[in-house]
């Protein structure tokens, strides 16, 4: 078990690692550079720009100085920003971002296994078909698409309901529902054919015959059992929020991380998309390996002793 | 047990038996003809309205794409100043952009890229998915286990940071992103679910008993690969193949929608969404509206496909 923790860890920070090196190598590759087209400037201005963001130095020494900086902390200064460092720009983005991003999350857990519980039950009749209706929606259509409908149709419609902007709780229902459309589909369908297969199951039979109330049955047999396999993908789903942030913050004009992101994009401010980028690995991989450990905590059927497959 | 049989004969007396109808001799032969695995896949995915439908509206969406833009006098470039925004009408199917160009064949050239994207995309993720994984499948096990933890590192990076990363990288500024950087960038880290899939199958066949019963009787290695494995791998990647393609669609709409799409005059639906933003938000609707609901129903019609394909290919749900 705790063999399997530490090279858990170690293959997330090697994955860290690579993740950083073929991002700043990808960066450092982009032709020409980022000074060059700032119109007349001269050559002194030119040189000490360079010096001040460490461009004079060779590739090596330059990947090496961001690695020393990145273990402290340091994602270094904005190229097109006079004021914020990256990292105050990421301090201020990444509440944002994680306050809707866990809204989200949360409205996807609640009703997405609920939902594909419900269809199971109801296999053939009319929960399971509005079940997978929604569940067909939440993955046909893209959530930038899904986000501008709900202001198009719903928020120009209902007064309270703002149509962008951040700050009260309102402002975030609708992108928050936005977001969450596609992981709540996906661990509906997960949900729905993984609790078909549990109620077919001996046990659920045993408990059945026991006597034991339906809901009894449903809950403490029937749904403990069918949720391992969503739990699993729970990392995924995870890591398409955040994309998923990307857009609809652009939509709905939220100052978070995405805007961020998509906004170092457009200005081509490379420190600053390298810093963005290797956040969000950060995050994401981080995700994906407390995932892992809930996982095994979670299933009784895991037990890892000596080979770590 | 002399008594029994004595007792026996008595009362069994010749006259209660009758010879046997000789008709119906071969009742247990099968009359039916044996349905072969292909055909029978295909008959159980016919049953299977929702992924018919997805189908058939695959099928009209890649017609429509390849003659649509024809079907009226108007080019995706051309630019009529007088007639900007027009709601759609029985000249211009989906009416004009604010630069005057007709949206039907914008939308429809889009639509053509979107899936060209998408196909190429999963062809590429195909080939190299099935190479990685059957060369791991048949490796030592050191090798294989080299290969996957590879594969793992690879595949933990979030897919669309490196989609935009390589958009950024490689277009210059102003003038979009080519389909190749696209293609490259949707493939280099998009192949490793296939290659784990492509792996496990070979594994697990190789070890199965029917390949077993195979070498037992004398087939040689090539034979095995030829009429066991293979055939039998090919329903999970074909699902597989399925469901990339929307996904490669859905990442480069999302591109374009992010404007690190192609440039114009090009279009793909992802940047016509894009645009029909900035038309939505002074009363034109329709321009997002159209190529959003194009992109959802072939989103749709995939998943679906894939869906009913995997239904129809697990012989656990044959009725």
């Amino acid at each position: 078990m705790k063999k399997y923790i530490f090279k858990r860890l170690g293959m997330s920070i090697v994955t860290i690692w690579a993740v950083v090196t073929i991002t700043f190598f990808l960066m450092h590759s982009v032709p020409g550079d980022p000074f060059r087209k700032e119109g007349k400037m001269s050559p002194a201005v030119y040189e000490n720009l360079l010096e001040k963001y460490g461009l004079d130095k060779s590739y090596p020494e330059q990947y090496m100085i961001y690695l020393t900086n990145l273990l402290k902390g340091d994602f270094g200064d904005s190229m097109k920003s006079k004021v914020e460092t990256v990292n105050d720009m990421i301090t201020r983005g990444f509440p944002v971002s994680a306050y809707l991003g866990v809204e989200a999350l949360l409205i996807a857990i609640v009703f997405g296994p609920a939902l594909g519980a419900l269809a199971a039950l109801y296999q053939n009749k009319v929960p399971d078909y509005i079940a997978m209706i929604v569940a067909i929606i939440g993955i046909s259509v893209p959530s930038f698409i899904m986000g501008t409908m709900f202001i198009q149709f719903i928020a120009k419609n209902i007064n309270w309901l703002p149509i962008g902007g951040w700050g009260e709780f309102k402002h975030t229902i609708l992108p928050a529902i936005a977001l969450s459309m596609m992981p709540l589909a996906y661990m509906a369908r997960l949900m729905r054919s993984s609790m078909l297969e549990v109620l077919g199951q001996d046990y659920i039979k045993t408990a059945q015959s026991k006597g034991i109330s339906k809901a009894a049955v449903v809950l403490k047999h029937a749904v403990r059992n069918a949720i391992l396999p969503i739990v699993s993908v729970l990392g995924t789903l995870i890591s398409n929020l955040l994309v998923g942030s990307f857009v609809i913050e652009k939509i709905f004009g939220i100052p978070g991380l995405g805007a961020l992101f998509v906004q170092s994009i457009t200005n081509r401010d490379y420190t600053l998309i390298m810093g963005t980028t290797i956040f969000y690995a950060i995050v994401l991989i981080g995700m994906l390996f407390l995932v892992d450990l809930a996982y095994m905590a979670i299933d009784p059927r895991i037990k890892l002793t000596g080979e770590g497959r | 047990m002399d008594r029994i049989d004595a007792n026996l004969n008595k009362e069994l007396q010749r006259e209660m038996f009758e010879p046997a109808d000789l008709s119906n001799r071969d009742a247990d032969k099968i009359k039916r003809p044996s349905i072969k695995y292909w055909p029978d896949v295909w008959r159980r995915l016919k049953q299977n309205k929702l992924a018919m439908s997805g189908l058939v509206l695959i099928v009209g969406i890649i017609i429509i794409a390849i003659a649509g833009p024809y079907m009226n006098k108007f080019d995706y470039f051309e630019q009529d100043y007088t007639k900007i925004n027009l709601k759609p009408n029985s000249t211009h199917f989906f009416g004009t952009d604010e630069l005057g160009r007709d949206l039907w064949t914008r939308v429809w050239i889009g639509a053509r890229y979107s899936l060209i994207i998408g196909i190429l995309a999963a062809a590429i993720d195909f080939v190299i998915g099935v190479l990685y994984g059957g060369v791991a499948g048949v490796a030592s096990r050191r090798v294989d286990a080299f290969m996957m933890r590879l594969a793992e590192v690879i595949y933990s990076i979030p897919y669309l940071l490196v989609v935009i990363l390589l958009s950024v990288v490689f277009s210059k500024e102003g003038s979009g992103t080519s389909l190749f950087v696209l293609i490259l960038a949707m493939t280099l880290t998009s192949w490793v679910p296939m290659s784990i899939l492509v792996r496990g199958q070979v594994l697990q066949l190789k070890e199965s008993e029917y390949s077993l019963a195979s070498e037992s009787l004398g087939a040689s290695n090539g034979w095995i690969l030829k009429k066991h494995i293979i055939p039998n791998t090919l329903g999970p990647i074909l699902v597989n193949v399925t469901l990339t393609i929307p996904r490669a669609i859905f990442a480069e709409a999302t591109l374009g929608f992010l404007g690190l799409g192609f440039q114009a005059p090009n279009s793909s639906l992802g940047s016509l969404a894009n645009d029909g933003l900035a038309g939505m938000a002074v009363g034109n609707a329709y321009q997002l509206i159209i190529p959003a609901i194009l992109i959802s129903l072939i989103m749709f019609g995939f998943n679906v496909l894939g869906d009913g394909l995997r239904d129809a290919l697990d012989p656990r749900l044959r009725k």
